[in-house]
């Protein structure tokens, strides 16, 4: 057997996948643990007071990562939809659906920490900023994705019209991003941007890389955890369900 | 640094704390809401199982 080609369907059988993803959550799971503990060592105890926002700037080691993690979980989701869609494989559909909660979770968490950041700064809860404002509405996109998969019986039709809510609103995510440089905002622009241009200090931006690694792989840990939840509720019925050890026991 | 500075925050305590605290609270609770709903899965099947085995009987 040629082991130069990974046959990817394989893994696309709920029933391959079920076992693989139960070993992979307890792996991350670990790994975000200890990044995200290191994280807030030196979020607290290295990282150096600000010169012009004092200790509150040190919100960014969570609303930096939970805004990264907002975005690039819209993406991946967006991806399995299109995969969904066109393969027609249905764990694609359950990728992106297992992922949702996390993404919205996330995105409320950089609003909320993006409040509390901004009201000490800007005097202001909240604004109708333009960075602030699709933001939002990448809330509301994850909640109505939420909303819609839930509202369909039939879970092939369900998967369908979300994976096509889901890649409609792709066109926000740009928007989000680029949105401090296109508009006069009073959001700050990027401070790690794609040319590689860094404006913070080096023990500042390694803190808040590693916040990020640990928040990517907590990620994973809890979708592929709650993939497997997915599985087993849709599958119920197949036979390789029954003879899993933790069901008949 | 003594505990009562670092708990103050250079008068930030309200913004950095509420920041950090919902984030740490939402962060742990994910995890737990997922584990009950696969519990939950894997409770519902077993007993459906039973009660077909019981019916075939």
């Amino acid at each position: 057997m040629s082991s130069r080609l990974v046959n990817w369907f394989h893994f696309s059988s709920p029933a391959t996948f079920y076992p693989l993803a139960g070993r992979l959550v307890p792996i991350f799971a670990v790994i975000a643990v200890i990044l995200i503990a290191v994280g807030l060592y030196l979020s607290f105890f290295v990282a150096p007071t600000d010169y012009k926002q004092g200790e509150g700037y040190r919100i960014i080691f969570v609303h930096v990562p939970a805004a990264w993690m907002s975005m690039f979980i819209y993406l991946v989701m967006a991806f399995w939809a299109a995969l969904g869609l066109i393969f027609n494989t249905r764990l694609s559909m359950m990728m992106a659906q297992a992922l949702a909660p996390t993404g919205a979770l996330f995105t409320f968490l950089a609003l909320w920490t993006g409040a509390f950041w901004g009201k000490p700064m800007w005097g202001a809860w909240w604004v109708w900023d333009a960075r602030l404002t699709s933001e939002l509405i990448l809330f509301f996109l994850y909640i109505g994705y939420i909303a819609l998969q839930g509202a369909i019986d039939d879970t092939r039709r369900a998967d369908r019209a979300g994976a096509i809510l889901l890649l409609v609103g792709v066109v926000n995510i740009p928007i989000i991003y680029f949105s401090v440089k296109w508009w006069n905002t009073l959001h700050q622009g990027a401070s790690v941007s794609l040319k590689g241009d860094v404006h913070m200090a080096t023990t500042m931006l390694v803190t808040m890389l590693i916040m990020v690694l640990g928040f990517w792989a907590y990620s994973i840990a809890v979708a592929l955890k709650r993939v497997r939840c997915i599985i087993l509720e849709r599958e119920r019925d197949a036979g390789w369900v029954g003879r899993l050890p933790e069901i008949r026991a | 640094m003594n505990w009562s500075e670092f708990w103050h925050m250079g008068g930030y305590a309200l913004y950095v704390w509420s920041s950090f605290g919902v984030t740490a609270l939402l962060m742990i609770a994910e995890p737990l809401l997922v584990g009950a709903r696969c519990r939950n899965a894997r409770r519902r099947i077993a007993r459906l199982r039973r009660l077909q085995q019981e019916e075939n009987r």
